[in-house]
């Protein structure tokens, strides 16, 4: 019981830090590039619940959503999407590239499909250091479409490496839906062409994909070998903050997904179950909420680096001719 | 005459390079219903259809080779690269395939092809989507590289672009989409390969592209207040290189600075330096000077990236110390 109200309040902090970093940008705190994860906070803290602290995960440019579910601290998150030198990479990096090698996150990425390669070569290296621990790798459908993707899979079960590959089909690539970009009618399909098993299951329900995904790290950590792990999902809100394609999707669609709300699911199950009252989740709702205004107000306070120190820690930065 | 968007007027150059050319067509992600994410291709699927206008996967790699080979099989495939740094997913395709296979197949095949997006820095997008890569493309034989400034010449250069018979990277400035500017109703082009002197002066030459362009035109605005007087070139068009617009102007004023916002190393300010150190070098009364963006992958905070970047004061004042001279002539005797 205990563990289901952990997952419960993962996804509602996943979902207020979303709300949260939405006002900041606003605000311009936050700047750039900022994809929202609301809808999809199951896949996440789902199969992080099926890992050790001493795993891996590689996430996307949606990923704030797998740093928080992976253990992160909200305040280096926010301080980094703040471009602050309190943040995970001291400002560097931003939004889409959160790295905590800490508690397992080898890094988001811009590059759609830039950073399943990089999986690879995290498992790669846990195979050779012959440690029992396994390796994550989110993505969504657009990625599975690219080259870097299929020649992993290849790699993976070639060498039968301790890789999860779990993909959460949200239903778009940006404006695209998903039925127009793949030739099969969904990603877990492809499995079987590389040798390894697929599997689809409810994205929206955490706990079928804790399941799945603890399944899929039994055989990694056997040494049995990849695994691909389809969760089916929605994305709520618009690609990014500049478009606004969640507008132009089809009538009633997005309220359909909400009506099959992760947290909502959740919740209820909670609640029938007997196993928490809602006063109790008002209030882990609350704690949530402090918890994200300590962060934000973390975040508002530090400092930004300092352009003189990133100028000398980069002798090679040809700065004469900056000016 | 009226004045439209720089997105507007490559809308319009697509539009009617498709009506006049049969064989012109259109990929690249999210060009479908939406009309792509910079809206450039507002109106072209419901007028021309999924098969001229295709809207594709996220497979880089696959549909530029797709376009290559198309293009070799007489198709004019105008291909959009969302940001150009997603261009690297595709290099081979760029590289290895499209600028060498003309020469390689002794002229059998051609590749009239046209890559266009957009690039740049100082939108907080970090490292991965705000570089600069006109350079790399004027460093590799068998492409030609065009960077317009206004939407005159977005609209006039992409007509060109699309009717050359050799692969054509056509490269935007995101910063440059809200811009507005004169665009005639009627057909014109504008031609590969021509530059032009966007202010005349007699002080100091800056030679200037896209985005930036517009930035030297304000500080030369600016700096006319203080009675220095520069010439501002825009070569418009990097490969091939109107070479003799800038060495007149040279000639003229004595003195070049060229401002980029593509990082400096080995870049293309450097090429025009060398280019004019070369077939110029008695007419400089200062050291050229190239000035662009640091040499460090871009960080994402505001005032990190604000750091790598020339800022208008660091425009101005370079500006003003070279056209002050206080750099002595080199005598080679
Ligand atoms: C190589 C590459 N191509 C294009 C993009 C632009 N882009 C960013 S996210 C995105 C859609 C990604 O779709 P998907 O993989 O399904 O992830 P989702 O946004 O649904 O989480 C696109 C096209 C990019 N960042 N990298
Ligand atoms: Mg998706």
């Amino acid at each position: 019981m205990k563990e289901r109200l952990r997952l419960l309040e993962l996804m509602v902090t996943i979902r207020e830090f979303e709300e949260l970093t939405r006002r900041l940008y606003k605000e311009h705190v936050i700047q750039g590039a900022l994809h929202l994860y609301i809808g999809e906070e199951a896949t996440a803290v789902g199969a992080c619940a099926a890992l050790r602290p001493d795993d891996y995960i590689l996430s996307t440019h949606r990923g704030h959503g797998h740093c928080i579910a992976k253990g992160g601290d909200l305040k280096k998150m926010l301080a980094e999407l703040a471009g602050r030198r309190t943040g995970y990479c001291r400002g560097r990096g931003g939004s889409m590239h959160l790295f905590a090698p800490d508690i397992g996150l080898m890094g988001g990425n811009g590059i759609v499909g830039g950073g399943i390669p990089l999986a690879l070569g995290v498992a790669y290296a846990v195979r050779y250091n012959e440690t029992d621990q396994v390796v994550v790798c989110f993505f969504s459908d657009g990625a599975s479409n690219q080259g870097t993707w299929h020649e992993s899979m290849n790699m993976a079960a070639l060498w039968n490496l301790p890789l999860i590959f779990l993909c959460e089909n949200n239903q778009y690539a940006a404006t695209t839906p998903v039925a127009d970009t793949l030739c099969v009618p969904d990603v877990a399909r492809r499995a079987a062409g590389y040798g390894m098993p697929g599997e689809v299951v409810d994205g929206m329900d955490v706990e079928a994909v804790r399941e799945a995904t603890a399944r899929a790290v039994s055989r990694a950590r056997l040494g049995e070998g990849p695994s691909l792990i389809e969760c089916v999902t929605f994305r709520y809100e618009a690609h990014c903050m500049v478009l606004a394609d969640h507008r132009k999707r089809p009538k009633g669609e997005t309220e359909r997904w909400q009506g099959h709300d992760p947290i909502d699911l959740l919740e209820k199950r909670l609640l029938n179950d007997k196993q928490a009252t809602s006063e109790e989740i008002a209030s882990l709702r609350q704690s949530v909420l402090d918890k994200l205004q300590e962060a934000e107000f973390f975040a508002r306070e530090s400092e930004f680096p300092d352009p003189e120190e990133f100028r000398a820690e980069h002798e090679r930065g040809n700065w004469q001719c900056v000016r | 005459m009226r004045q439209i968007r720089y997105t507007q007027a490559l809308n319009e150059a697509l539009h009617e390079e498709m009506e006049r050319d049969p064989s012109v067509m259109q990929l690249g992600e999210d060009i479908g219903p939406y009309g792509g994410v910079w809206e450039i291709h507002r109106g072209l699927l419901s007028k021309f259809g999924p098969m001229r206008v295709r809207q594709t996967p996220i497979s880089e790699c696959g549909f530029i080779g797709l376009a290559v080979g198309a293009a070799m099989s007489g198709l004019r495939p105008v291909v959009e690269i969302m940001y150009i740094d997603f261009i690297t997913t595709a290099m081979d395709q760029v590289i290895n395939q499209a600028a060498k296979l003309p020469l390689m197949s002794g002229g059998a095949v051609k590749v009239p092809l046209v890559i266009r997006g957009e690039q740049g820095s100082g939108t907080r997008e970090a490292a991965q989507h705000s570089q600069n890569l006109e350079s790399w493309f004027v460093h590799t034989p068998g492409l030609k590289v065009v960077m317009p400034s206004t939407p005159y010449d977005a609209k006039g250069l992409l007509k060109s672009a699309i009717r050359d018979d050799e692969p054509v990277m056509f490269l935007e400035h995101r910063l440059l989409y809200g811009e507005k500017g004169e665009v005639p109703e009627g057909e014109y082009v504008v031609p590969i390969g021509e530059g032009i002197v966007r202010r005349e002066g007699k002080d100091l030459t800056v030679v200037s592209t896209s985005y930036f362009l517009l930035k030297v035109l304000e500080a030369a605005q600016t700096l006319e207040a203080e009675g220095i007087d520069v010439e501002v070139i825009d070569p418009r068009t990097l490969m091939p290189l109107d070479i003799n617009l800038i060495v007149n102007s040279v000639q003229k004023t004595g003195k070049l600075l060229v401002v980029q916002e593509a990082t400096v190393v080995a870049s293309m300010g450097a090429e025009i330096v060398r280019q004019v150190v070369e077939t110029a070098f008695d007419a400089l009364q200062a050291t050229p000077r190239v000035i662009g963006n640091a040499h460090v992958p871009m960080p994402y905070s505001p005032v990190l990236e604000d750091t790598c970047m020339p800022s208008r004061g660091d425009l101005l004042e370079t500006i003003r110390q070279m056209a002050v001279g206080t750099r002595s002539k080199r005598i080679v005797s």
